[in-house]
């Protein structure tokens, strides 16, 4: 195995990973790599396997081979210590999951103060600075339901960040917005990756991908099929990928 | 034939009735707190993993739905004299109404359980949380609100059922309104108030549960929604 210098270590890594749901093979030979401050966007049709491929990096799916190494845990491995890997690991989902039975406050300062043991004062400081963040100050002692669904997902964004994670996951969180809620939530992710954030999203606005992304990666049948710099959206070079941006999918 | 009713033959035993409805209010107090925390114990005992926790808390509760509370509460009673252990009817009557009331509260939280979206569960767990942790803040109040009025009724319910532990003596409303009705002859007179004051200790017990509701989910009050 070649030598990497620590330096330029990818903070997700995954090789020729397989997954399986019962008999349907929706992973066959994933492999690619995150490096640090890089925006990785994963676009690709619906059941093409982005989405499993997102969530086997925060193992929220179990692989069935293949090695995944996220910021040094190997994810992979039976014997990986899930909190720790969590606790470097931010996750945002399509349906927000903020908790309802919480104001704005306490669902971002639950999980630093109940896992990493911060105190109550210093984390209603950090929530008050990641909501700033998004945009939301305002919002601190409102309850979820209270808030529209872009600024419910702008919230749940704020409590991802509230863990300072080395990495952040964003699993198609525009899907269940209009159009103008949308780009308020892109706005937010936008700034994030100005910000030097390491981020990787399963995204269908192929214009935002455009935009924000270092390297696309269009996944086909499980499988990468066309992985490269932005530009590929425009120029895409496999008959698939040309097929996929040019269905109206690519917005400018 | 004239129905003929002499209440203050009957009322001037009020010392008597106090005494036994606040007995009754103590008893189903009791077993409310202690039931409520095997129930929520079994409903979780029964999502586990460990196939002999799941099967025994299954194996309480059906036990429990599936035979009549007084038949329960003499298993109690007799089986605790037969081991030579002696307690009070009230200690008994407590012990048997939280057995009872438990496997209720059991099945009527594993609703509220199930009734949590995974994804709840998923952001906790991306959130680092441990599953104690996601149980206790993410879990628990929302399964309890969304179940809340079927579980005080299944409460109420249990106070209303305390009255067969007359039949162990314990000196709760019923066995109270027996002991005077024998006493002066006044059957019908003396039920009429003790129904009554069932309706009054039904109503406490609702409007205490009214207020506790307005204590567990702030959000509802803050949104003039209270349970």
């Amino acid at each position: 195995m070649q030598q990497i210098p620590a330096a330029s270590e990818p903070i997700v890594s995954l090789r020729d990973v397989k997954k399986s749901f019962g008999s349907l093979l929706v992973l066959d030979g994933v492999s690619f790599a995150v490096q640090r401050g890089e925006v990785l966007a994963l676009i690709g049709r619906s059941g093409s396997g982005k989405s499993t491929a997102l969530r086997c990096i925060d193992r929220f799916e179990k692989v069935d081979g293949g090695e995944i190494v996220v910021c040094g845990h190997r994810v992979d491995r039976p014997d990986v210590n899930l909190r720790a890997l969590r606790q470097d690991v931010g996750i945002v989902f399509q349906s927000y999951n903020l908790f309802p039975h919480l104001t704005i406050e306490q669902n971002i300062t639950l999980a630093p103060c109940a896992v990493k043991g911060v105190a109550t004062a210093q984390a209603k400081d950090l929530a008050r600075k990641v909501l700033a963040q998004v945009g939301l100050e305002e919002k601190l002692h409102a309850y979820p339901e209270q808030l529209s669904g872009g600024q419910q997902q702008r919230a749940a964004i704020a409590r991802s960040l509230a863990m300072q994670p080395k990495v952040m996951l964003f699993d198609e969180v525009t899907s269940a917005l209009d159009p103008e809620l949308t780009a308020e939530v892109l706005k937010v992710i936008e700034q994030l990756a100005a910000d030097g954030m390491t981020m990787v999203m399963v995204t269908h606005e192929m214009g935002f991908a455009k935009g924000i992304a270092d390297r696309i990666v269009f996944m086909h049948r499980g499988k990468v099929h066309e992985t490269g710099p932005a530009s590929i959206l425009t120029s895409p070079t496999t008959p698939e990928l040309t097929q996929f941006v040019g269905t109206g999918n690519l917005k400018s | 034939m004239s129905l003929q009713l002499d209440f203050p033959a009957v009322l001037e035993r009020w010392p008597s009735f106090v005494a036994g409805a606040v007995l009754t209010l103590e008893l189903a107090a009791f077993a409310t707190v202690l039931g409520a925390l095997l129930g929520t114990l079994a409903a979780v005992g029964r999502g586990a993993h460990n196939a002999l926790i799941a099967g025994a808390c299954k194996a309480y509760v059906e036990t429990i739905r599936n035979t009549p509370l007084l038949v329960q509460i003499f298993l109690v009673y007799f089986g605790l004299a037969s081991l030579g252990l002696k307690f009070s009817a009230f200690t008994v009557a407590v012990a048997a109404l939280t057995i009872n009331v438990g496997a209720y509260t059991a099945e009527i939280m594993r609703a509220g359980f199930e009734a949590i979206p995974r994804g709840q569960i998923e952001a906790a767990e991306g959130l680092a949380l441990s599953r104690l942790q996601i149980y206790w803040h993410i879990i628990l109040l929302p399964a309890i609100e969304k179940v809340y009025p079927a579980l005080t009724s299944q409460f109420v319910l249990l106070m209303l059922a305390s009255s067969v532990c007359s039949q162990i003596s314990a000196e709760e409303l019923t066995a109270v309104a027996n002991y005077i009705q024998s006493d002066t002859y006044r059957a019908f007179e003396t039920y009429i108030i003790v129904a009554v004051l069932y309706v009054i200790l039904s109503l406490v017990m609702r409007a205490g549960f009214w207020g506790l509701g307005l204590v567990l989910f702030p959000r509802r009050r803050r949104l003039g929604t209270p349970l």
